[in-house]
Order: structure tokens, then sequence, then C-alpha cells
């Protein structure tokens, strides 16, 4: 059994190494993104291994499903990879081999204090402080209970890059294929159930196993990112629905901050939840996060303003 | 095996510094930011691995990371797009 484990993790490092690689060494770009998304799958795996299935599952969705259609998307837009400038910068030969040879040294050296450092960690803090959050899942309990205050931070970070995107610009308007795909939007007709479905299963499971509101937000992205694709959200271009679509992408924010100046006003601290509101509360600051994620992904995804 | 992971990740650092300073191509950049990104959460997992158990902070610390990388991730590719379609205006003037 042990062998069998240690093979895997042999065979997965090495895999994640190559991949790596061939990401940001191979000339071609379009080679070097899907070398990427691979290198992104595989890194889910490694959560898996390393028993951190909520990162996991954000890792499958945000990492090798959004990033990678984002990436694809802006490949489409730029000039072909056999350009001069895609090629790696030529140095002196001296250089190049002190520059591998430092990074070597670092990264060894990185491992050796990695290896070395204190690691106290909050465990049992946490544990006996579960109790009173108001969920039985510790990686929920922290993220939106005892150190919310990072998640709604991180919510107002994704607001930012989303306002940041729309102020370059129009939406662009996407290539029309080359061929007619009759697959795409019957595929995506399809596949929108269940685009549904999971996100609320992942949501619900959220409160006492791994799940909750980022996967969820992630899963409904992407299916949000398949239905821009076929063309199925049109309203979202359309000049009447721009203040519905704005109040949808704070929904998440403003929830969160009501329900901080609550927790200010009830007991004094900032986003301080009481214990007997504090599952009700939870799961609707899910449900709006997930809602807000899922709908500031698909935001990024058009690339610059709808409806301009 | 959190040790053997460490060192996974300290090498996917190394390998993606020589590759942020070596290219001239933005979208290769961004992605060696993205490596070096995966190789911080690696190591922060890693570090989850204590004598009491799996320390759930550092799990969260790596949920948020992930979706701020995404985010800085489409604001820069967002740049990078528009940088090259005026360069392209540019020249064809």
């Amino acid at each position: 059994m042990t062998a069998l484990t240690v093979g895997f993790d042999l065979l997965l490092s090495a895999a994640l190494l190559w991949l790596a690689w061939q990401a940001l060494f191979l000339p071609l770009r379009f080679a070097a993104v899907v070398h990427f998304m691979a290198f992104n799958l595989l890194m889910a795996l490694v959560w898996v291994r390393l028993e951190a299935p909520d990162v996991a599952l954000a890792e499958a969705a945000i990492g090798a499903g959004v990033t990678g259609a984002l990436l694809l998307t802006a490949l489409g837009r730029l000039p072909g990879g056999g350009s001069r400038r895609a090629h790696p910068r030529r140095w002196h030969r001296y250089w190049r081999y002190l520059a591998i040879f430092s990074a070597f040294v670092s990264a060894v050296w990185l491992a050796w204090s990695v290896q070395h450092l204190p690691r106290p960690g909050l465990t049992t803090e946490i544990m006996a402080a579960l109790d009173t959050t108001g969920v039985s899942h510790a990686v929920t309990a922290v993220l939106l209970n005892i150190r919310a205050i990072d998640t709604l931070l991180e919510v107002a970070v994704m607001l930012g890059a989303v306002m940041l995107v729309w102020s370059l610009g129009p939406a662009l308007r996407p290539f029309a294929p080359a061929t007619a795909l009759p697959g795409l939007p019957a595929l995506s007709r399809l596949l929108h159930p269940l685009f549904l479905l999971v996100p609320t299963y992942l949501l619900w499971r959220g409160a006492h196993a791994p799940g909750g509101a980022f996967p969820a937000g992630a899963v409904l992205g992407a299916g949000g990112i398949l239905l821009l694709l076929a063309d199925g959200v049109s309203w979202m271009q359309q000049p009447r629905y721009n203040l519905l679509l704005r109040l949808l992408l704070i929904a998440g924010l403003a929830l969160f901050v009501v329900v901080g100046l609550g927790g200010l006003l009830l007991t004094g601290t900032f986003l301080a939840i009481p214990q007997a509101q504090a599952k009700a509360v939870i799961l609707a600051v899910e449900v709006a996060t997930a809602l807000s994620i899922a709908l500031m992904l698909m935001a990024l995804y058009l690339y610059g303003e709808p409806g301009r | 095996m959190s040790v053997f992971y460490a060192t996974v990740a300290s090498l996917l650092c190394g390998m993606a510094i020589i590759s942020l300073f070596r290219t001239q191509d933005l979208l290769r950049r961004i992605l060696a930011l993205n490596v070096m990104a995966s190789a911080v959460f690696l190591m922060l997992v890693t570090i989850a691995h204590t004598d009491a158990g799996i320390d759930p902070v550092p799990h969260v610390m790596v949920l948020t990371g992930i979706v701020v990388a995404v985010s800085t991730t489409a604001a820069a590719l967002g740049l990078t797009i528009r940088a090259h379609e005026r360069r392209r205006h540019e020249e064809s003037q």
C-alpha cells in the first residue's frame, strides 16, 4: 500500500514538473496554455492527496476551468505564437548559467527553510470554537465566521478586478466560428440543469462537509461562461438590464457589509455573528457570495463593459 | 509526504522565476506568475500538516488566494489584449 502511494506521489510530481516546464518554456503559446490547463488539473489531484478537498474543488473549477477559458480567449486576440516576441530573450551563456544556478540554489534553500518552519497551527483553537460558529465544517467556519474579514476583502478585490476590466472599454465581440457549431448551444442547454444542481448541492453541503460558496460560485460561473460562448445570455448586453447586472454583481459584498454592520450594532464587534442566528446568516451570505462570484467570473470573461 | 511536496513546490518556484525573467511575451509572464502562485499555495498546504492534525486556516488562505489569482489573471489579460490592440491600431495608421 505504501509503495503504491509513494509511486503515485512520484508519478504525480514528475508529471507536474514536466507540465510546468512545457507551459513555461515551450515556444508555442497555444501549447503552453494547454499544458498550463493540464497542470492545474493535476494540481487538483495534489490537493486531494494532501487532504485539502475544499481547495481541490475550487482548483478544478477555477484553475482548470475558468482560468483556461480566460487564457484561450485572450490567446485568440493576440498575434500568432510563432512571432519573434514569443521566443525567450537571448542571453549571454554565462549569465544564463548563473541565473539557472542561483534559481536552483534559492529553490533548495526555500525547500530547506519550509521544512524547518515552526508549525504551531490553530487546529485545537478552531476545533474548540467550532460549536459557536453555526456550522460544523472547519473550513467554512473559518471562511465565513472566524476570519470573515478575509472573505469580505477578497470579494472586494474581485469586484475591483471587474471594475478595472470594464473600465478598459466595451465588451469584446466573440469571433464568429469558421464553421457553424450546432452542438454548442445544444450541449450548453443539456448541461445547464447540471450546472444549477451541482452548485446548489455544494452550497448546502458546505455547512458540514467540503463544499461551500467558493466551489459553488466557481461551478456556476463556469456554466455561465459556457452560456456566454453559446450566446445564451443576451440580456447582459442590453442597456436596460445594466442596473440589475450591477446590483447582482455587488450583492455578495453588500450583504457581507450589512452583516458586518449588524454585528457591530448587536455585539459591538464588526462582523461578529450572534450564535443563535449564525447558521441562517452564514447560509444567506454564502448564497449571495456564490451568485456574485459566478456573475463576476462571467463579467471578467467579457473583457470589457457590456452594453456600451 | 508533505516534505516531498514542499520540495516540488520550491522547484516549481525556481522554474517560474527563470521563465518570468527570460521571456518577453506578456502571456507567458502571466503563466509564470500563475505557476508561482500554485507553488506558494502548495507550500501553504504542506505547512497545514501539524502534529495536532490538519490546520484549516492555511486551506482557507489558499481558497481565498485561488479566487484572487483568477481575478488578477483576468485583469492582466484584459490589459494585455488592450495594449496589443492599441499597438496594432498605431501600426496600421
